[in-house]
């Protein structure tokens, strides 16, 4: 029996020749991940082995970016945690605010995520490394902590689905419609423990940036991990951004999957997911009546530059709905400086906008756009659970950058044609 | 190693931002962690849970961010044990390799009640309804997770085996 994409490359880490899913695996790591929520708590468990240092300071990334630039003083402390154990342990890839960037934007434009690499990061969103044929996934600090430590980490291996992707996406449908798209599908728990694997005709039209998203989104899914196929796409942004060498797998042609579905990409309409999971899912014409108090655009899944570049192109010489607030937040600085040279700054202000430095903040309720009682968001971010954002009685409607930004114009949710 | 105490119930999906908001992430003490479980889908609980208590929920339980937070604040509230019909899986494995006991028991989940008294065999995977007299059959853990469990903890575990 064949092996699908992600079971070859965990074979490769764990030096096998074959795996099957269910198989316990001991797999060498390429990188490890851990911000300023997770690696403090890491650092803590680092300190009962009995260890010499990390396994290798080139393969571990430390990334503060959930509440900085420090939010209170119990956030200043945990980074200044962070921030000692990467001095101590001479941890070549920790990113200090000014060149930090929310994580899973920051590390593939470092060029530290490539195609083959088995990647752990303290953090959900790990997954989203599946984009250029990685396989990566969200552990917790316990984990990260021996992964730091022994440079190895034990997985199950998984069973797959396949998403094959056919058609050409019309022009306002991106990466995010799609993965809400099978969200809907399948369900929060539709992939649970199992790799989602993409494959088919369409994926030549998704951009590296819809790709990104897709793969980010696979642990709302339940997923283990979300991963495409290398394509000339992929090879053209490693080309840009890593030195790194790497080897590019293939699923078998005969790899066994538990499920196949098929997504006509030319069909899809701009997609919203209701409060309070990401799996209540309707086309954007249903949401019409819905009034939003905020606009959220930026994140781990929808702060990239293409994100930002469509959200431009709407708000260009238009002005968002009176009593709106709109924050917007570049996910890297190398983003926020390409925003600034392209004139998307000056076109979010304009249009009434925030423009904030790289953080979390807002998408998790932490800072920078929290929701009062009743209060009604319409974000580009990941997850829309009760109190997600900030009060109990919040609602949060996940969605496109197109839709969030011509959202922000109407005042109600709506797709960019309607404006 | 038994469990026992009485039991409060939980849906579908309880996500780690409802287990420990990240509103209070700024901190990573168990102790203060405990004192804001479950707050945002049970703000009584904190009040009412006493040491040895146990959480049943159905399914895909501590599904969301990865924060190892979650099973950390649920332990340190004096919770025994999770029984759920799934789990999500960076919950399962956190909870594994922080040492708090976790079963998936899908006829468990959806037969025990809120309040029950519930008595947990972790050397069996025996769960028995004491209110109701009734027993389930929990899913063994794989050797391997057994090993992680008996020591208390992936840390301890590669500990013992590096001595």
């Amino acid at each position: 029996m064949g092996m699908t994409m992600t079971q070859k490359i965990l074979a490769r880490a764990a030096g096998l020749d074959h795996v099957v899913a269910g198989q316990l695996i001991m797999a060498k790591l390429d990188l490890v991940l851990g911000n300023d929520i997770t690696s403090p708590v890491a650092i803590k468990e680092m300190d009962k082995m009995k260890t010499e240092g990390v396994f290798n300071k080139d393969k571990i990334a430390l990334v503060p970016d959930h509440f900085v630039p420090n939010k209170d003083i119990k956030s200043a402390e945990h980074c200044r945690c962070v921030r000692n154990f990467a001095k101590k342990n001479e941890i070549t890839n920790y990113f200090e605010v000014g060149e930090m960037g929310i994580e899973h934007a920051l590390l593939p434009e470092k060029g530290l995520t490539v195609p083959g690499d088995v990647i752990i990061g303290a953090d959900s969103h790990t997954c989203t490394y599946g984009a250029v044929g990685a396989f990566s996934t969200g552990v917790g600090s316990t984990d990260m902590a021996a992964g730091m430590a022994t440079g190895e980490a034990w997985f199950k291996v998984p069973s797959a689905i396949k998403f094959n992707l056919t058609g050409k996406p019309a022009k306002w449908i991106s990466g995010k419609d799609i993965i809400l798209h099978i969200i809907g599908m399948i369900g929060v728990d539709g992939a649970l423990y199992r790799s989602m694997e993409f494959v088919g005709d369409g994926i030549q039209y998704l951009s590296m940036d819809d790709r990104f998203t897709i793969s980010n989104m696979a642990i709302e899914a339940g997923g283990k991990n979300g991963i495409f196929p290398v394509d000339d796409k992929t090879i053209a942004y490693l080309k840009e951004h890593t030195k790194r060498e790497y080897t590019v797998f293939e699923a078998d042609a005969d790899a066994e999957y538990d499920e196949e579905y098929t997504i006509e990409l030319d069909k899809l309409q701009p997609t919203v997911s209701y409060p309070h999971l990401p799996e209540n899912t309707h086309v954007v014409s249903e949401a019409a009546d819905i009034k939003v108090d905020q606009v959220v655009i930026g994140s781990c899944t929808n702060g990239r530059i293409e994100d930002m570049r469509i959200a431009a192109e709407i708000l260009e010489g238009r002005h968002i709905a009176k009593g709106m607030r709109c924050i917007i937040i570049p996910a890297t600085q190398s983003i926020y400086l390409e925003c600034m040279e392209k004139g998307y700054l000056k076109t979010f202000i304009q249009a009434g906008c925030v423009v904030s430095t790289p953080t979390c903040g807002p998408c998790l309720g932490g800072y920078m756009g929290i929701l009062g009682d009743g209060e009604k968001c319409l974000s580009t971010t990941n997850r829309n659970f009760v109190g997600r954002m900030g009060h109990i009685n919040s609602e949060i409607y996940l969605a496109s950058p197109a839709v969030a930004a011509a959202t922000a114009i109407k005042g109600n949710i709506v797709s960019p044609d309607a404006l | 190693m038994k469990a026992q105490g009485s039991v409060f119930k939980y849906g579908d999906n309880v996500d780690t931002d409802v287990i420990i908001p990240a509103r209070y992430l700024n901190s990573s003490d168990p102790k203060e962690l405990a004192q804001h479980c479950m707050e945002d889908i049970d703000k009584d609980f904190v009040n009412n849970v006493k040491q040895g208590d146990i959480i049943v929920a159905d399914k895909n339980f501590g599904c969301g961010s990865s924060r190892e937070h979650a099973p950390i604040a649920i332990k340190a509230a004096g919770v025994s044990c999770v029984i759920a019909e799934t789990f999500a899986r960076i919950f399962y494995r956190n909870s594994i390799n922080i040492g708090l006991p976790i079963l998936e028991c899908p006829e468990a989940a959806k037969a025990i009640k809120a309040g029950d008294e519930v008595e947990v065999d972790f050397d069996n995977g025996v769960i028995t309804d004491k209110t109701t007299g009734a027993s389930f059959q929990a899913q063994p853990f794989p050797p391997f997770m057994q090993e992680i469990i008996k020591a208390e903890g992936l840390i301890n575990y590669i500990n013992q085996k590096k001595a």
